[in-house]
């Protein structure tokens, strides 16, 4: 019994935790480059929406993603028009398309399924053949999911990318001295624009994961996640395996309140528990973990 | 491979109403170390920033090798063999020295990664052929500061520069620091390398340079062979002359000391010494002049006094009150400070003149009623001082950054003189502002002198010294080396005691 409900536990703590790390890791690229990514949560939205959408039109859920990857880099290159190019304020540009993210996606839920709440059920990503590996406890029904595979690849190679490519070293050059770049024949824009749409790449990800998972997409469904995404960027100090890590942390911290319902304690409080976590966490670290010197500060080459 | 040779004709560049570069022509032969002299704000580094692509120039040409060349960002200024190492280095702390040197040109090694370990190699090369020793994989926020303009260079001469151009390259420095540079930049001279060295320190520019180019207020003043100038000709050079005719004024006999500083100490940003033992006194009815070549400790005397930057060691006494309590005790005491950077200090440039005038005295029963701030008392308040300080326009409800120079130097003395402070202190009170503010301004001091008051005036002008001074100290290396009087010295000894050199009699000083 008790360890069944462990198991339970682990495998819950892991299936939550796929859309925080694709959405976390993304982040990280974004946030090195110099541009604060509270855009996340809306393009998780848009592009969940997206991925309902070309699923529903095709029937195929890799014509799904592909429209989520679309809705989400739209989304994304909004961002970093907005922050990038005209140096407007991030955190409020982030905030600015989070609100349209919720409309638009409601508009587009009312417009394509005469519906305010959800949409018709959509194909979900069919399970790799694995062979023997499908067996393993817990982690056999998950990695025979085909972004929860392409999370395993992308989350090494995001690290090297970062820290072991000449692109991971202008990018984070940027996000800490813009002036040192640009004084050396480097653009700013283009390099911080690559950061943010490959941010939203991997955000979308996570958003074709949410609809995929649920078969539909539903109004607001993701629920703040980006927001706990961000914030497990921050713990994992600006690297997409620390990112990752957080995640993890933070898919347990859900999985544990839904191990626990049904039993003494108050559903209320146990739903609140993973953005006490967060809280807790953040408080904690956030004071240690530096933050990109250039993050959030329009590059202006006048005052350079 | 030979340096090319750089020709920059008449050259013009404006910011705004200010013209930076007025008709600029200078020329950089092939191989020599040229030295780019004059006051801060002279142009000096508005003329280097064309010449490396960051700014494009209004009018004029640079020629390179005879052929005029449009150089549109620092990749074209590098792509032509220009290097530059600014006064703020370009450096990006948590990368390590040799990501800071390949940046944007790393080759790509196996499978597109980035090869460290050849980056590493490459930078170790090059630092052993220049004498430029920096360990290759060390952070850049661990290094001293000698060791990060070292990794400067370092990023220039990666790229191929012949033309190396230093902006105050040895302002950071310590003067162990500034010597090993000097070493290195000989070296290059040695190997064909042409270098524009930017400074203000008179005693390097003898030291190194082989051509000396002054530049006061957006021109050039003079050029020619550093052998053939003499510290105190470059000196008249950077520090001009300019007419003061302010009437013959009273002798008033001088009351009791309302400025004090005995044995003071004060540490620069770096933790250095700047200011070693300076004991000074400014009396009612008398204003005290403070001379000396930017960087030997004015500014942090002027911070001390003002409360700004603690002494180490040392009194400060403010109208016979011992300050230790940082600006407010020593404005309480009775300090009023005219700072030396108008839009950093002095104002606060998005708020209203209004709202400018009662910085400092926004508890003060003019500023509002009761609870509210602001309302027709603060703008009666506001009108009454900016028409007796002849601000225009008399708007109180105009930004303070509308106003040209001259009104907002006024406007900061209309509210520093208005609180009747028996001590006052003014730093650059007239630095680039026109004629006529300069002329009301130097009035107006004179014109608290004669009430009374004691102030301290620190400026680069020997020519206001003169004109307002009672006394006049000269600070060189954070010490008093001099004291005269107007009536017993004139800029040439003044300009030569600047340097560190004894006049006669220069090194008698007196507390």
């Amino acid at each position: 019994m008790s360890a069944g409900v462990v198991l339970l536990f682990l495998a819950a703590a892991l299936r939550i935790s796929v859309p925080y790390a694709l959405a976390s890791i993304g982040s990280c690229f974004s946030e090195r480059g110099g541009v604060v990514c509270i855009a996340l949560e809306g393009i998780l939205l848009t592009s969940a929406l997206g991925y309902t959408l070309g699923a529903y039109a095709t029937g195929n859920a890799y014509a799904g993603l592909l429209a989520a990857l679309a809705a989400g880099i739209a989304t994304a290159w909004l961002h970093a028009e907005v922050t990038v190019r005209f140096r407007a304020d991030q955190i409020t540009s982030g905030l600015g398309i989070n609100l349209l993210a919720a409309g638009l996606t409601r508009f587009g839920l009312v417009r394509v399924f005469h519906s305010s709440s959800n949409s018709p059920r959509v194909e979900g990503f069919a399970d790799l053949p694995l062979g023997p590996l499908a067996h393993l406890p817990v982690l056999g029904s998950l990695i025979a999911s085909p972004l929860v595979l392409l999370l395993l690849v992308l989350l090494p190679l995001s690290h090297a990318l970062l820290f072991r490519t000449a692109f991971g070293l202008r990018l984070r050059a940027t996000g800490e001295r813009p002036e040192a770049g640009a004084t050396l024949g480097l653009s700013v824009t283009r390099i911080r624009f690559a950061g943010v749409l490959l941010c939203g790449a991997f955000a979308s990800l996570g958003g074709a994961w949410l609809a995929s998972e649920q078969h539909s997409f539903t109004d607001g469904m993701t629920g703040g996640r980006g927001y706990i995404a961000l914030a497990a960027m921050i713990v994992g100090k600006w690297d997409p395996l620390g990112a990752a890590a957080a995640c993890l942390l933070f898919g347990a911290a859900e999985a544990l309140q839904i191990v626990l319902q049904g039993s003494a304690f108050p559903s209320e409080l146990l739903q609140a528990l993973p953005y006490a976590v967060t809280m807790l966490v953040l408080a904690g670290f956030i004071g240690r973990a530096v933050a990109p010197k250039a993050v959030g500060v329009p590059y202006d080459p006048e005052q350079a | 491979m030979r340096a090319p040779a750089v020709q920059l004709h008449e050259i013009t560049r404006r910011f705004g109403a200010l013209t930076a570069n007025d008709r600029v022509s200078c020329e950089i032969a092939s191989g020599e170390i040229h030295a780019l002299v004059g006051e801060n704000g002279a142009g000096k580094s508005t003329l280097m920033h064309q010449l490396f692509g960051l700014l494009q120039p209004d009018s004029g040409e640079i020629r390179i090798d005879g052929r005029a060349t449009r150089i549109a960002d620092p990749a074209a200024a590098m792509a032509l063999g220009f290097g530059m190492v600014h006064q703020h280095f370009m450096l990006v702390d948590t990368l390590t020295v040799a990501e800071n040197v390949v940046l944007g040109r790393e080759g790509a090694g196996a499978f597109g990664f980035f090869d460290r370990a050849r980056a590493e190699r490459e930078v170790a090369e090059l630092g052993a052929r220049y004498g430029l020793a920096v360990d290759p994989q060390a952070r850049i926020a661990r290094l001293s500061v000698g060791a990060q303009q070292r990794v400067e260079i370092l990023k220039a001469l990666a790229r191929g520069a012949r033309v190396l151009i230093l902006d105050e390259p040895t302002a950071v420095l310590t003067p162990q620091e500034a010597d090993e540079l000097f070493v290195v930049l000989r070296a290059l001279r040695a190997g064909g390398t042409s270098i524009v060295f930017i400074t203000h320190k008179l005693t390097e520019v003898k030291a190194l340079a082989d051509r000396v180019t002054v530049m006061r207020a957006g021109r050039v003043v003079g050029s020619a062979p550093a052998e053939e100038l003499s510290v105190e000709h470059i000196a008249e050079w950077m520090v001009g002359r300019v007419p003061a005719p302010l009437n013959e004024r009273s002798s008033a006999a001088p009351g009791a000391p309302q400025i004090v500083c005995e044995q003071l100490d004060v540490r620069d940003d770096r933790g250095l010494p700047a200011i070693r033992g300076v004991s000074l006194s400014v009396r009612a009815g008398e204003i005290v002049g403070v001379a000396g070549v930017e960087g030997n400790g004015q500014h942090e005397l002027l911070e001390a006094i003002a409360g700004l930057r603690p002494a180490r060691a040392g009194r400060i006494l403010i109208a016979g009150h011992v300050c230790t309590g940082g600006a407010r005790a020593h404005r309480a005491a009775g300090l009023a400070h005219i700072p030396s950077d108008r839009l950093h200090r002095g104002l606060v440039p998005d708020f209203t003149l209004a709202e400018n005038l009662m910085l400092g005295q926004q508890r003060g029963p003019r500023s509002g009623r009761g609870l509210w701030f602001g309302g027709s008392s603060m703008r009666a308040h506001a009108l009454e001082l900016l028409k007796a300080f002849d601000v225009r326009p008399v708007s109180p409800a105009l930004q303070a950054r509308r106003l040209s120079g001259g009104n907002q130097q006024k406007l900061i003395a209309a509210r520093e003189l208005s609180c009747a402070a028996q001590a006052i202190l003014a730093a650059h009170p007239t630095r680039g502002v026109d004629l006529g503010a300069i002329d009301f301004l130097h009035r107006r001091l004179l014109a608290e002198r004669d009430a009374g008051r004691a102030v301290l005036l620190i400026s680069s002008e020997l020519s206001e010294l003169l004109a307002l001074s009672d006394r006049i100290v000269v600070l060189y290396e954070g010490r008093i080396v001099h004291e005269t009087t107007p009536a017993h010295t004139d800029e040439r000894t003044l300009g030569l005691s600047m340097t560190g050199r004894s006049a006669t009699g220069a090194h008698e000083a007196l507390a």
